[in-house]
């Protein structure tokens, strides 16, 4: 009997296993070949001339390119860290203090999720108008219209880091030991999770990095709408940076898939201990 | 190690309304320095809110809390000195045990070295210094039970709460833990709340026994009283089995089914009246074969506890329970008749059915 149930184990591991493969080959697939053509696409010769780096080697000649790859990535960054600085706090101290209003916060947070990138460009245009001359017309101002892009997505990320642990038990046993409320939370809630937060961390940069239809409707120029132009002008190039970006974006997934692996509660002392190897 | 930290704790007339809920109505209680009180009470009345006023993790609408002389009611919690322990488990996940017992030193700006010592120290205390570098994951609730009266103690708080503490656990690891609490706080001897709404535990456990209901303090005594002679009908059902018997009171005794029982509080009026019984207040004398009478009836159930049994017997308009020890009740299976007698230990009575 338990060799045979051992036996129809067996097989159904089988199974799932070659279910597993035939799923990772497929995803794969669709993922590698477009970005396959690509490389291809942007490393061929002129004519008959053999394949060349030359579109590869010439991103750093253009100073609008290099312009707009800063841009975005402090964009990223910015937009990054607001969104964390803004919503983990408010979160966390909804959960604490007031949960009759975590359905309404949900609902503004998941609010944009709803309205068109080109719909929200039709209200940001009369704001930006008025920033742009009274304020600054900073690419950087992006990073407002962006916060509210990612929210929900992040709202998502850290509400499912924050389901998984009891916040309140947590934060009243930290009070009753002497800890403030930056103590709370930056001792307490923040390493425990950490998992969530990169998680939406890698949500806003992908996003940010990603973006199109606000930065052009609203003219300033970041690294997709250069990316565009450049296509008009040089194909071989324009395609060698979105791939360029791609893989960027990919390596920041990995990077984090890296941290996500081991205790989901350790990440970020080993985070820290990483860091500080990596310094020493 | 923490020293002797007992210092009197007084709740003043406390008040605390949930909208239209009202958690604690004019709530007062004196700890004496080093006492252990247990706060006992069916759910929703009011224990935690108690707790929770006390620690400074909520607010009062009303009334004071004095620690040691001092008026803390305005203080946050994190500038009390109180060691709590959580019904839920509460060690930071991410920190090992020794680095959660520690957490309140580093608080107080204790250095590294120190703390750890110190850390070691207490978790020795609770018997436990062997798990120093366990995170919360790698320990049974029990465990991690300790390492958290072992964080809330390292702080060399005034007073130690306790809420529910043991509700997560099984009966044999929640009895030991008892028992070990109460050896730890005598050791200590630091002023301590402990709520529950277990009565064993309560009864077991504690110095004085405060027994609330609807936000009020309903009788507060040592343990014997409270079981013995409750003050309210509501003392006597909640702690302990009460059979409910119809009577008659007149001239300080209440007459139950023939049997004439005295009264703890003799100047209840003469009329119709519910006795409160105790179980171990009524025996069974023989049996009841072929006669008939108030106090005869059927055996319909018998239950094993261990030295005794409890016996359920069935009188025609009432059931009546019936503790006794488990030789004498296994003369008497399910389906016997017998006859019960009550002994004539003062009794309360519930006047207004
Ligand atoms: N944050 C809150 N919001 C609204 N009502 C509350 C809140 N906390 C407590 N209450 C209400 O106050 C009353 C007392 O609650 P409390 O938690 O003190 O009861 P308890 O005696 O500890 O019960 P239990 O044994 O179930 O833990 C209950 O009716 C409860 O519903
Ligand atoms: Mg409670």
């Amino acid at each position: 009997m338990a060799a045979v149930r051992r036996g129809v184990q067996g097989t159904r591991r089988l199974k799932l296993q070659v279910f597993r493969i035939i799923v990772f080959v497929a995803a794969g697939l669709f993922f590698l070949v477009p970005i396959g053509a690509m490389v291809e696409f942007s490393t061929r010769g002129v004519g008959d001339q053999p394949r060349t780096l030359a579109a590869w080697q010439s991103i750093g000649t253009y100073p609008d390119l290099v312009a707009a790859i800063t841009a975005s990535l402090e964009l990223a960054a910015i937009t990054t860290i607001a969104m964390l600085v803004l919503l983990v706090p408010t979160m966390v101290w909804v959960r604490l203090k007031l949960p009759r209003l975590n359905p309404i916060i949900e609902f503004i947070c998941l609010l944009p999720l709803t309205i068109p990138a080109i719909v929200l460009v039709v209200g940001l245009f009369p704001i930006y108008n008025w920033m742009g001359t009274n304020f600054s017309d900073s690419i950087l101002t992006l990073s407002i219209a962006y916060v509210v892009l990612v929210l929900p997505y992040d709202y998502r990320s850290l509400e499912a880091g924050l389901a998984a642990i009891d916040v309140k038990t947590l934060t009243e046993a930290a009070r009753s030991l002497g800890a403030g409320w930056f103590t709370v939370m930056w001792r307490i809630i923040v390493p425990n999770i950490s998992s969530a937060i990169l998680n939406s961390a890698f949500l806003s940069v992908a996003l940010v990095l990603g973006e199109y239809t606000i930065a052009n409707n609203l003219l300033y120029n970041n690294l997709q709408v250069e990316i565009a132009m450049l296509g008009r002008a040089n194909a071989g190039v324009s395609i060698a940076v979105a791939v360029a970006s791609l893989l960027f974006a990919f390596g920041v997934l990995v990077l984090l898939s890296f941290f996500n692996r081991g205790r989901g509660r350790l990440q970020l002392v080993e985070l820290q201990q990483v860091m500080r190897t990596e310094r020493g | 190690m923490p020293e002797r930290t007992g210092v009197e704790v007084r709740l003043e007339n406390l008040q605390r309304r949930y909208g239209a809920v009202v958690a604690l109505d004019d709530l007062s209680l004196t700890i004496a320095p080093g006492e252990l009180v247990a706060l006992l009470g069916p759910s929703g009345c009011g224990k935690t809110t108690a707790l929770r006023l006390l620690a400074g993790l909520e607010d009062a609408d009303g009334g004071r809390v004095v620690i040691g002389g001092e008026d803390v009611t305005g203080l946050p919690a994190n500038r009390r000195n109180i060691g709590m322990v959580f019904q839920a488990y509460s060690l930071f996940p991410h920190m090992v045990a020794w680095e959660n017992v520690a957490f309140g030193l580093q608080m107080r700006g204790v250095g590294l070295a120190e703390r750890k010592k110190r850390a070691i120290d207490v978790l020795e205390l609770v018997g436990l210094s062997r798990f120093a570098n366990r995170y919360a994951s790698q320990m049974s609730g029990g465990q991690q039970q300790r390492v958290a009266l072992a964080r809330a103690l390292a702080i060399s708080p005034q007073v130690l709460l306790l809420d529910e503490p043991l509700s997560a656990l099984d009966a044999k690891v929640r009895s030991r833990l008892r028992d070990e609490i109460r050896r730890i706080q005598l050791e200590v001897g630091i002023t301590t709340l402990f709520v529950t709404h277990d009565q064993e535990e309560a009864l077991a456990i504690a110095d004085r026994v405060g027994v609330m209901q609807s936000g009020r303090l309903e009788q507060l005594g040592p343990p014997m009283t409270v079981y013995s002679r409750p003050a309210t009908p509501f003392v006597a059902d909640f702690v302990g089995l009460t059979n409910r018997i119809q009577g008659t009171v007149s001239r300080g005794s209440v007459d139950v089914r023939g049997a004439t029982i005295p009264l703890v509080d003799s100047s209840v009026p003469d009329g119709p009246a519910t006795a409160l019984v105790r179980p171990e207040a009524v025996s069974l004398v023989g049996n009841g074969e072929a006669q008939e009478g108030p106090l005869i009836g059927t055996v319909i159930a018998v239950a094993f506890l261990g030295a005794t049994s409890r016996v359920t017997v069935d009188l025609g308009d009432i059931t009546v329970l019936a503790q006794l020890p488990t030789s004498a009740a296994a003369e008497h299976p399910a389906g016997t008749r017998v006859k019960l007698a009550l002994r004539p230990d003062p009794v309360l009575v519930d006047s207004h059915n």
